[in-house]
């Protein structure tokens, strides 16, 4: 018996180990503060935002890096908010998410102004570069001709665009006058030099939105990676401009799909019911299981309690955003998992009322109910994966809870309570047969209760 | 074993059941809500004061061309409303009216607004993942029972449990429609979400039975005993009665008290999960194995 005293010490202790976790990720500034729980939109308030990118002009191959483009893109603005966690998630398209179209997800919580965010992210600033055709300098001479000319008319595209920007600052010149310098990165640089070295000489111009904003003469060859661009003269709309470039260009058009705002108030609510939800559930199970079960309830309750302590560690380890549909489903999987416990017990009983000595039908309980655990159990565990599939955010919450839940009772459930069982090492007499019964009878070890069954 | 012997009994009960919830699903239809029509939702709460009256400003919001929309009491002071996809000036508009012009203090709870792109997507996702759970399950079945080919083959038992399940999903779906003449509840994704853990948790109930039956099964050919497979399925329904209750009775526990103290945003999504759950153990105990003895019995 003693290695399951051994094993009974050691899960004492990794318990212990959980619940110190739990509390001390909770404490802000803590070596694990970053493993505190994450608390979804409709529990802290905040909006979301959904966005369709539109994937038709480019290569399917290219998809997958675009959209981590844009989402870096997303997360940069995002930042602007100075929202304290923002969450930028991309959404692929396919059989694994079911979704017809790539998707962008946008969750911003504490921040409630909707309109003000969907300014800041749909906005698409685009940097171009152009240089000027022949004849265009004729027809930019002529006031007349220039109004009607388009700038695809007058201007080539070059490959510079605002993808190779690395940085745009804003300066101010001696005179006091506000310049805007951009910084190209390495293949930037390099396209940059070669658009110079090539066309000493002509006009290269620099658009943002498609509107022309100055139309600098190349000098000579630019190696340095580096331009300016003067011809804003209101210091105001120049930093709005740097601004704008820095936090970047869009490489894929996106349409605002769908939104989301909670208030905070009312998260706050749903999320203090959810918590007083699951500690009166709990005191109402342990109350049965003492009560119905007697010393394997007490057992039972002991493994609940370690259950939790352990689901709610792997819910911080993977990062689970807790939802209301996300703590309704770990009160749900609080009630679910004291039903391994109760089968091994009902199963036990039996053992004990066919005439088994209480170490044997200890033994058979676990063992003979095994089977029936595992094999409903993995029907709710097809569920979990289904509906993670399936989700939202909030259902992935419900989906993901649940998941864990199940997995981690059947450990807890089996493994725990096994080992507490054999550790006790109890001596059968008419005390112990009274605490192994259940409900309003005391087993006795008949062998006509079976033939009557 | 009473239960089996009187299986017409409880057949009936739940045949009644079945009917009535799908006579409310044809007459009724379901009132599906935005998450999959499209549209927006917005909530909105008074600060201090009670909820003015609501016919009033149903009239004033029929002024603003919104098309169908539905006013509804939220809690003890607020309001939703539910409409077509509106833009932010008609948003603004309608606000004014709720505040009635500025002179009401009003706070914005909740706003949402799906595109009809995602919710269509969302209801055949939503199809497609009750198809897969269902094939998923059923095969599960087939594949858990295969070594019990005799005396009933393996298929009949997911056919039991499949015919179980339908009763724990349409009952419930009744029953969430019945409510939503009431009260504000619509189908949306939460209820969606309720019916496949109801799905989950009803076969977990039954294969629990009927792996006590296989196990008696297995027993009754090792002992050479003469049992019929009416009496082996109604011990097995005998023995594991009281873990059904048991169990079920601890996860309607942590249900009632999520119903009463959780969230109100989880509210009909625990209604729902307690009317399956219910609908679960008794459709474990008095229709998924007496239907085993009927599938049977028509063989031999």
């Amino acid at each position: 018996m003693s290695k399951y005293r051994i094993l009974s010490i050691v899960l004492i202790v990794v318990f212990g180990l959980a619940v110190y976790f739990n509390y001390s990720s909770q404490t802000p500034g803590s070596w694990s503060s970053r493993f505190a729980f994450k608390y979804g939109l409709d529990l802290v308030g905040g909006t979301e935002l959904i966005y369709k990118a539109d994937v038709s002009a480019i290569d399917p191959s290219d998809v997958s890096s675009a959209m981590d483009t844009l989402q870096d893109v997303i997360e940069r603005r995002v930042n602007i908010f100075g929202v304290s966690e923002p969450l930028v998630q991309v959404e692929r398209a396919g059989l694994v998410s079911g979704n017809a179209e790539e998707r962008l997800i946008v969750e911003l919580p504490g921040y409630k102004d909707i309109e003000e965010a969907k300014k800041a992210l749909g906005k698409t600033p685009l940097l171009e570069f152009r240089l000027e055709k022949d004849g265009t300098r004729s027809v930019l001479s002529d006031p007349d001709l220039a109004q009607n000319a388009s700038v695809d008319e007058l201007f080539t595209p070059t490959e510079l665009t605002g993808r190779y920007l690395k940085r745009a600052r804003l300066e101010f010149e001696n005179t006091g006058q506000s310049v805007i310098a951009l910084e190209f990165n390495s293949d930037g640089s390099k396209i940059f030099a070669g658009i110079t070295k090539g066309n000493i000489g002509k006009i290269l111009a620099i658009f943002l939105d498609g509107e022309i904003i100055e139309a600098p003469v190349i000098q000579d060859e630019i190696v340095s990676g580096s331009a300016v661009i003067t011809g804003i003269t209101d210091a105001v709309q120049a930093k709005e401009i740097v601004r704008q470039l820095n936090y970047g260009a869009l490489p894929l058009p996106i349409e605002l799909v769908s939104t989301q705002t909670v208030g905070a108030t009312l998260g706050e609510k749903a999320l203090n019911a959810g918590v007083s939800a699951g500690i009166w559930g709990f005191v109402l199970i342990a109350i049965f299981l003492i009560v119905w079960y007697r010393l394997p309830g007490l057992i039972a309750l002991v493994a609940l309690v370690m259950y939790v302590a352990f689901s709610l560690t792997v819910f911080k380890l993977v990062f689970v955003t807790l939802t209301a549909a996300g703590i309704a489903g770990f009160i749900l999987s609080i009630g679910m998992a004291v039903d391994a416990n109760i089968l091994i017990f009902e199963r036990m009983k039996e053992e004990l009322r066919r005439g088994r000595d209480l170490a044997t039908a200890i033994k058979e309980g676990f063992h003979r109910a095994w089977l029936s655990i595992r094999d409903s159990n993995i029907s709710s565990i097809i569920t979990a994966v289904v509906l993670f599939w399936l989700g939202t955010s909030a259902v992935k919450g419900f989906a993901l809870t649940l998941g864990i839940g199940v997995i981690v009772s059947m450990f807890t459930a089996i493994t725990v309570s096994r080992t507490f069982l054999f550790a006790l090492s109890i001596k059968e007499n008419r005390v112990v047969k009274f605490l192994f019964s259940s409900g309003f009878h005391t087993i006795t070890n008949d062998k006509q209760s079976i033939t009557k069954n | 074993m009473k239960i089996i012997s009187h299986r017409k009994i409880f057949f009936v009960v739940s045949a009644l059941l079945v009917a009535a919830s799908i006579v409310a699903m044809i007459v009724w239809g379901f009132p599906t809500g935005t998450d999959f029509t499209g549209g927006s939702i917005l909530e909105v709460s008074y600060v201090n004061q009670d909820r003015p009256d609501i016919s009033e400003m149903d009239t004033k919001l029929s002024e603003l061309s919104l098309g169908s929309f539905s006013l509804r009491p939220s809690g003890s002071s607020g309001l939703v409303l539910r409409t077509r996809e509106i833009s932010d000036t008609e948003k603004a508009k309608i606000l004014g009216v709720f505040s009635q012009d500025g002179t009401l203090q009003v706070n914005e709870e909740r706003f949402n607004a799906v595109g009809p792109i995602v919710g269509n997507s969302l209801k055949s996702k939503s199809y497609k993942a009750i198809i897969v759970v269902l094939v998923m399950i059923l095969l599960f079945i087939t594949f858990a029972f295969r070594k019990v080919s005799k005396p009933v083959s393996s298929w009949k038992y997911g056919f039991a449990a499949i015919v179980a399940l339908a009763h724990d999903v349409i009952i419930p779906t009744g029953a969430y429609i019945l409510l939503s003449r009431f009260t504000s509840a619509e189908i949306d994704l939460l209820f969606v979400t309720a019916l496949l853990a109801i799905l989950g948790f009803s076969v977990h109930d039954t294969i629990v039975v009927f792996d006590r039956v296989r196990e008696n099964l297995q027993h009754n050919r090792e002992t050479n005993s003469k049992e019929t497979f009416e009496e082996t399925v109604g011990r097995g329904l005998m023995e594991t009665m009281t873990r059904s209750i048991n169990t079920s009775l601890t996860v309607i526990l942590s249900l009632v008290v999520l119903y009463f103290l959780g969230s109100e945003a989880t509210r009909n999504f625990v209604f729902v999960l307690v009317v399956g759950i219910i609908a679960g153990v008794y459709s474990s105990i008095f229709l998924a194995s007496p239907l085993l003895v009927v599938l049977a019995g028509k063989r031999k």
